[in-house]
């Protein structure tokens, strides 16, 4: 009840201080101090801390299943065990849009804290179109989606979370993924404030380099928990599925990838301004794009929250209102530079990331196309059309090779201009045993479509070139090597993951087995538990090979009470070779199961090389606090 | 020494035997599923789904590639009976060829202006 | 002037792409299907619920001006809902209504007869669900009028309630 009510006035405390802080620093932008007023880190301060403290008002709420809050009624239970209780919080759609107000008030005060390098007027510009957004999202939140609605009379019990929400890794994939997506209106909001003050140059780029990194990072690691968490909840073996949420998640990634190269070249060479500035605009609006097209219930999806137009409405005004914004200022304040373009080469570091930037923009066209398409031809002509993989797979694929390509020469490439003659030798060699390998492989694993078969050689390519980098001499770029390095395995592992797997699908009772691949699978026996707030039904597998080793496999039933809800939780071994994916399914009116086993290799590759790539990331954080 | 432990696991796991015709219906038929959505879910295709629908449709096609039907004559059948919605594939026909050819007329674009920039510096 | 255009350009994009979204809001997102063409029932074979004798669509629909073929299954609630309904379309002399039990058990199909009342001038059982998928048909409960010609003049998703019925019983007068 208290928890509830300090978390509630937390929230207006907070909105208040979002909107005094704007007079303060207008008043600091005009007057002629060179340094920030120390009142305008006090206000910055108190803004995070009091939606803090509303966040926390929010978990204790849950924890103590106060149902006289609205949302702890709609989204909890008395039976639900404490972790899910907490992460039952940002689980719901009043709650994450608080998580939202909390990372965004998180960033702008940290960004203040240490741009002491920058000038005022940029940073104080930076603070008030950050604002801009935090208002929007605070009015947002107190308008139609409050965390602290009031029951009365108070419900006994809740209606209880989605049990295939009752997760370890979807509890921590919401806070991750919005570190990034979030930490990207820093970017947005500086990236706007810097072309406003002139400030665009080296200085600022080796400054804002950071944010996009760390954001870069976390979104990265959010995408994978979210994959990870399909894989081993949603029970089919599957781990991306053109979602319109995964969609969601991807889009600003591709923009904010391409934006992390411009970076690297506007820090060197100061070239490549109005695609850094754009690409910052678009991250974000992106992210926000995404938060509509997630919660107006204008999108059919398996992870969507529940629909409301009203919503809807005004995210779709707030976005297209700061889309606006954004667009004015870039046209009214940015002056084209056209001059250092001039002396770059065609065959050259700058160039390759051009390319690179072209390519991840055809990617997130294909993607942002895809997902939207639907909704606009609906309207037009009143036709609903479904988008899925065969789409994104068809118009990617292709395109991937030139990328991996691109990707395996362009770090080989001097800055300026590159010698044609030197890097010769060496591309073609790599290139050779690329081939040689990937013919070998296929030769055994037989021919599965051009496409496929040039995919795996330039992945190949890619992945030698960057070992071959690795150990020469007068290489010293540990981050964009592990980075590079980890993108050629992951497109390995897919690749080889989707090729090789396979799957047989059965319906079983229990004592009888069938046979597989040179396996034989066993349904042993069933085992009923009881447990907290769920009844548990486990089916005891056993998997045999032909040199009669086994392994057992228990893939489990659980029958929730609150919601009434079965949902099944597969068993997977899980080594460095192979994924064995066990699942299996009442059928209803009959006493067998329907049994799925999946054999899926280099599954764990896929996690692995991800992290990879992140570490790459992380690699580069840590070499500048090594520099300075 | 890893790489070449890598590259025998491969060579290992593939001395597959041919698939046999029953096994290449079934993978078919998973194919084919993984394609078609199942309308009463939200977001969910038949393959993943264990309504009573997805059930029935998947039963349907398991039927008609014992018949003897292409990939595409089954999609076409259930086109047939429930409107495009249902194939995550979208053909290409006058409703949607924005669809497949806005992204690669933009990437078309975008190479023209890039080539043209660094075509122009070079004169 | 080129900043102009560009600008100028944008900005009309965006806004028809506002106007679009806010369109679509509307939109709901559950499958309706359009039955803007009259398709022609496709032939299918089935088996009676009572009698086990199989049975074809083309001895089905014979003999009658209009039929109304409803989807039912014992373990569907808001089938036993729109059950005194169909009880109440029974008397429709210009109609011949016909039940198509959905991927039921027939012992729990004919109890529910048996204790609701039988509206139905025939039973065929579908106990896979593929003879609903040969109607496009998605669920329960679903019903259909068809002409004389055999083809599917009206459809209804979900349970009928009075203003269906009296649709239904003016349609097929």
């Amino acid at each position: 009840m208290l928890a509830n009510q300090i978390g509630h006035y937390s929230l207006f405390l907070g909105f208040f201080f979002s909107i005094i802080i704007i007079p303060i620093s207008i008043k600091n932008y005009n007057n002629k101090n060179q340094i920030i007023d120390n009142k305008i880190f006090s206000i910055s301060f108190f803004q995070f801390f009091f939606v803090l403290v509303s966040f926390f008002g929010l978990i204790l709420s849950f924890v103590n299943s106060d149902f006289s809050n609205e949302t702890v009624f709609n989204n909890s239970h008395t039976t639900k065990p404490l972790f899910y209780k907490i992460s039952g919080t940002w689980g719901n759609h009043e709650g994450s849009l608080l998580l939202w107000l909390l990372v965004l008030t998180l960033f702008i005060f940290v960004f203040l804290i240490k741009s002491n390098k920058q000038p005022k007027k940029y940073r104080i510009l930076t603070l008030l179109f950050q604002q801009v957004i935090i208002i929007g999202f605070f009015l947002f939140l107190l308008k139609t989606s409050n965390p602290f609605n009031y029951l009365f009379p108070i419900p006994k019990e809740g209606l209880g979370l989605n049990p295939i929400l009752q997760d370890p890794a979807l509890a921590i994939h919401p806070p991750i993924l919005y570190l990034g997506y979030v930490g990207s209106s820093i970017i947005f909001s500086s990236s706007l404030a810097a072309v406003v003050e002139k400030h665009i140059s080296k200085i600022w780029a080796k400054h804002i380099k950071v944010w996009i990194l760390v954001s870069w990072v976390f979104l990265t690691l959010g995408i994978m928990l979210g994959s990870i968490w399909a894989y081993y909840e949603l029970g089919w073996g599957g781990f991306w599925f053109w979602d319109p949420v995964e969609n969601v998640s991807l889009m600003p990634w591709f923009c904010l990838t391409a934006l992390l190269h411009c970076i690297l070249v506007l820090e060197k060479r100061l070239l490549l301004i109005s695609w850094t500035v754009i690409l910052s605009i678009a991250t974000f609006m992106l992210s926000m794009s995404g938060t509509f097209l997630v919660r107006s219930g204008i999108l059919n999806s398996v992870h969507t929250f529940a629909n409301d137009p009203e919503r809807g409405i005004f995210i779709l005004i707030f976005l297209f209102t700061l889309i606006f914004f954004s667009l004015f200022i870039f046209f009214v304040f940015h002056k084209h530079n056209s001059q250092e373009i001039a002396k770059t080469f065609w065959l050259s570091k700058e160039t390759s990331i051009l390319f690179n930037n072209w390519f991840l923009m055809y990617f997130l066209s294909v993607v942002l196309i895809g997902t939207v398409y639907p909704i606009f031809l609906e309207v037009l002509s009143g036709e609903k059309i479904s988008v899925g993989s065969p789409f994104y797979h068809k118009l990617i694929i292709p395109f991937l090779i030139p990328f991996l390509i691109f990707m395996s020469i362009g770090p080989n490439l001097n800055w300026i201009k590159s010698e044609i003659k030197k890097i010769k030798i060496q591309i073609i060699l790599s290139f050779i045993i690329a081939l040689i390998i990937s013919f070998l492989i296929l030769s055994k694993i037989g021919l599965v479509g051009l496409i496929n078969t040039i995919l795996i050689t330039v992945a190949f390519y890619l992945f030698f070139m960057t070992i071959k980098d690795f150990f020469s001499k007068k290489f010293n770029n540990y981050s964009q090597n592990f980075s590079h390095f980890g993108f050629s395995l992951l497109i390995l592992s897919i690749l080889f993951n989707s090729i090789l797997s396979s799957e047989k699908i059965v319906n079983l009772k229990v004592g009888e087995e069938f046979s597989f691949r040179e396996e034989t699978i066993t349904f042993e026996s069933i085992e009923n538990i009881k447990n907290k707030n769920y009844k548990s039904i486990i089916g005891n597998f056993k998997i045999k090979d032909k040199k009669n080793n086994s392994i057992q496999l228990k893939p489990e039933l659980r029958v929730y009470n609150q919601p009434l809800t079965i949902t099944s939780e597969a068993d997977i071994k899980t080594t460095l070779y192979y994924d064995k994916f066990l699942v299996m399914n009442v059928v209803k009116d009959y006493e067998y199961f329907n049994v799925r086993y999946q054999v899926k290799p280099f599954m764990i590759w896929v996690w692995i090389s991800t992290i990879l790539l992140v570490v790459g990331g992380c690699l580069s954080l840590f070499r500048r606090s090594y520099e300075k | 020494m890893k790489l070449s432990t890598f590259f025998l696991i491969i060579l290992v796991t593939f001395s597959l035997a041919k698939l046999s015709a029953a096994e290449k219906n079934e993978e078919l038929k998973n194919k084919i599923s993984k394609n078609i959505r199942c309308l009463i879910c939200q977001g969910q295709s038949v393959y993943d789904s264990q309504s009573d629908f997805s059930e029935s449709v998947k039963l349907i096609i398991e039927n008609k590639l014992n018949e003897g039907l292409s990939e595409n004559e089954i999609y076409d059948f259930l086109i047939n009976k429930y409107g495009e919605w249902i194939s995550y594939d979208p053909k290409f026909n006058k409703k949607t060829f924005i669809l497949w050819i806005l992204p690669v007329l933009l990437f078309v674009i975008g190479g023209a202006i890039i080539v043209r920039k660094l075509i122009i510096q070079k004169l | 002037m080129k900043n102009k255009i560009i600008l100028s350009l944008l900005l009309l994009f965006f806004i028809f792409c506002f106007v679009i979204l806010y369109k679509g809001l509307n939109n709901s997102n559950i499958y309706v299907p359009e039955v803007k063409i009259e398709k022609t029932l496709t032939k299918f074979n089935s088996i009676d619920l009572y009698s086990e004798n199989k049975i074809s669509s083309d001895q089905i629909f014979v003999d009658s001006e209009y039929y109304v073929l409803n989807i039912w299954a014992s373990w569907c609630v808001p089938c036993r809902e729109e059950h005194p309904k169909l009880m109440k379309l029974s008397k429709n002399k210009s109609i011949k209504l016909i039940g198509l039990n959905y991927r039921d058990n027939p012992k729990n199909a004919k109890r529910f007869i048996s204790e609701f009342g039988d509206p139905y001038f025939m039973i065929i059982k579908d106990r896979n669900g593929t003879i609903s998928v040969d109607l496009g048909a998605i669920g329960v409960p679903e019903t259909f009028i068809i002409n004389k010609d055999k083809k599917i003049i009206k459809r209804f998703l979900g349970s009928l309630n009075e203003k269906l019925l009296n649709e239904i019983n003016l349609i097929t007068k």
